[in-house]
């Protein structure tokens, strides 16, 4: 008999289950994984260098694509970095729908990943009860910004608007009947504050639905049990962050070690694992979903009863009300200064990290003084992950590397820029 | 979190002829060193009692040829790493510059950070620094067989070329770029305190 020798086989770029546009290149003994090579870089749009020719108020849009699951989240950091440099102060409400948003956008990312997954190892149902629930946090979304995805929400200095007092109702059409939109309607009558709380309510009982579909099913088990295992001392040297690094036992998360914004005012637990394997990321990651559940809550009272700007009223960097530039001149040059030549940053460096849906997630910006950045750096946590996908699935066979894609919660968009 | 001071006090005991500069800003520290013992000093800051920078965050390159508009006097490509330590829970911002502009080397930490290999391969494909003893320096984010460092400041923003479907040919071919280079808003740098009453 022939000696079988090694080959290499491409997976991607267009494979359902490569999460996008990867293209691995692996080289296998048998179905057995020798060596797996990411190419990356079909999405690159260049954004860095895109943001180093626009003003810094036309880049917030361009964050919004980086990882188009977590929309808010990137704004986040890229704010966050224009405010330290710059100086801003944040009004504590708009600090408070800064926390509330972020976490419904971690809820949006991981039931996004939590449905993707499952169908990547093979249970279909998740995809659409997650599905279900994502339509419900895409339409706060839509409340609160005017988009359902790309929301361009948070503004250096703040978030663009206060929370609507209305939510945006279903009208009769040829599939639902009255009594349908009636029902349909039914959590929608007050404001965008009580559809959410409504769903806070509900929340935790999906999230049970998802778990008996998944948590102890016997083949989801096999396929994610000892699957990917990274030892802690590994997590650390191959930078993870996020859940990658709390599955392996480190209690990691920047919203509890440095927190920014009013994290430290919330109340949250932080999830960890045990084996640092698949499954143990999973549960991580189906918790944190119920521990998001839990802050949002808690900025639904806090912003009930708590009124106020949601903008900075520095004319510098923050636009003036629309009724104050009808009649007060300052106010209009203010305005046309900031939409035309846009904000002045002092010059300096600074790095600003958030804690992503999917790990660390920085923007090291250097400024040297102009209406535009000198540098942007955008780290992005899935970029880690994915150059540490040929040790995890060395060994694997290659239904395994499905499963391990499917657990570093790849998005082309953050990792390509 | 651990107080900046201590950590300063610290790093200019340790590598006291090493330190180019030591800052602090906005509550970052950021150590200037010289490329010849960069890996000594990431070494250390990985190893060092009290310091123990286990994980790097983030490596990029820079490029400093047109900061402020020409005033910048120094070297022109730059490497800069985010440490972060989670056992004292601190970050630390190292910068190294290389030393010849026109060909940028800088020691490779990925034996001291596996975490390096991907972010030095971006820096050497957007860049064109050169990393010795980086395992597999390929290019990593642009297209296959592309000429050029995309992120240098006189690389222009549409690029040189243009790939296109051609008819004739029937396949995809490469051409000199047809985008006009416009910019809507000029770049400005105002003088200190512009418009601060």
């Amino acid at each position: 008999m022939s000696e079988i020798k090694n080959y290499t086989m491409n997976f991607g770029p267009q494979h359902p289950a490569a999460h996008g546009v990867l293209r691995l290149v692996l080289e296998l003994d048998g179905e057995v994984i020798e060596r797996a090579d990411p190419h990356i870089g079909l999405l690159h749009r260049g954004t860095e260098k895109l943001a180093e020719h626009k003003t810094f108020l036309q880049s917030v849009p361009y964050m919004d694509r980086l990882d188009y699951v977590s929309m808010m989240c990137n704004e986040h950091a890229y704010v966050m970095a224009v405010e330290k440099l710059a100086g801003i102060d944040v009004p504590i409400r708009a600090q408070y729908i800064r926390v509330m948003f972020d976490e419904i956008t971690r809820i949006l990312n991981h039931l996004l990943w939590l449905g993707a997954h499952s169908l990547d190892v093979g249970a279909m149902t998740t995809f659409l009860y997650a599905f279900r629930e994502r339509e419900d946090l895409m339409d706060a979304y839509e409340a609160a910004s005017g988009a359902r995805l790309h929301a361009a929400y948070y503004r250096p200095g703040g978030v663009y608007r206060d929370l609507p007092d209305t939510m945006p109702q279903y009208e009769a059409s040829k599939i639902h009947n009255a009594e349908a939109i009636r029902k349909m309607n039914e959590n929608r009558q007050g404001s965008l504050l009580d559809f959410l709380d409504d769903f806070c309510r509900r929340f935790p009982k999906y999230v049970d639905e998802y778990e008996t579909l998944l948590t102890d099913n016997r083949i989801w088990k096999q396929r994610l049990v000892g699957i990917g295992v990274v030892t802690p001392e590994r997590a650390l040297a191959l930078g993870f962050t996020g859940p990658m690094l709390r599955g392996s036992g480190i209690a990691w998360d920047l919203r509890k070690k440095q927190p920014y914004e009013v994290y430290d005012k919330m109340d949250f637990d932080i999830p960890v694992g045990t084996e640092g394997d698949c499954y143990d990321r999973y549960l991580v990651r189906v918790e944190e979903m119920r521990q998001s559940n839990r802050i949002i809550k808690q900025c639904i009272d806090w912003l009930r009863v708590n009124p106020g700007p949601v903008m900075s009223s520095n004319l510098k960097y923050a636009p003036p009300k629309r009724t104050d530039m009808k009649d007060n001149m300052e106010a209009l040059i203010h305005h046309f200064k900031l939409f035309t030549e846009g904000m002045h940053v002092s010059a300096g460096e600074c790095y600003s990290a958030v804690e992503h849906p999917k790990g660390e997630f920085g923007i090291y910006l250097v400024s040297d003084g102009a209406n535009k950045p000198y540098r942007l750096k955008i780290r992005a946590p899935g970029y880690a992950h994915l150059a540490g996908l040929d040790e995890m699935s060395r060994g694997h066979m290659i239904a395994d590397v499905v499963t391990i894609i499917g657990t570093q919660d790849i998005v082309f968009g953050e990792i390509d820029r | 979190m651990a107080d900046l001071n201590v950590l300063a006090t610290k790093l200019s005991e340790e590598f006291s002829e090493c330190l180019v500069s030591s800052m602090e800003a906005l509550g970052e520290l950021t150590i200037v060193v010289r490329a010849r013992d960069l890996s000594d000093v990431m070494l250390k800051l990985r190893d060092g009692d009290g310091l123990r920078f286990e994980q790097l965050t983030d490596l990029c390159g820079m490029d400093y040829s047109t900061y402020g508009d020409g005033a910048w006097e120094g070297k022109r490509f730059a490497v800069v790493y985010h440490l972060i330590s989670v056992a004292n829970n601190c970050r630390l911002r190292v910068r190294v510059f290389a030393e010849d502009d026109d060909f940028p080397v800088v020691a490779s930490v990925n034996d001291i950070w596996p975490a390096a290999n991907w972010f030095e391969r971006e820096a050497f494909d957007l860049y064109g620094i050169i990393f010795t003893g980086h395992p597999d320096l390929r290019r990593i984010l642009t297209d296959y067989g592309f000429i050029g460092s995309p992120f240098r400041k006189d690389f222009p923003l549409s690029g040189h070329v243009e790939m296109r479907y051609d008819a004739e040919q029937r396949r995809v071919i490469y051409q000199p770029v047809t985008v006009e280079p416009r910019e809507v808003t000029p770049r400005i740098v105002r003088e200190e305190n512009f418009g601060c009453n």
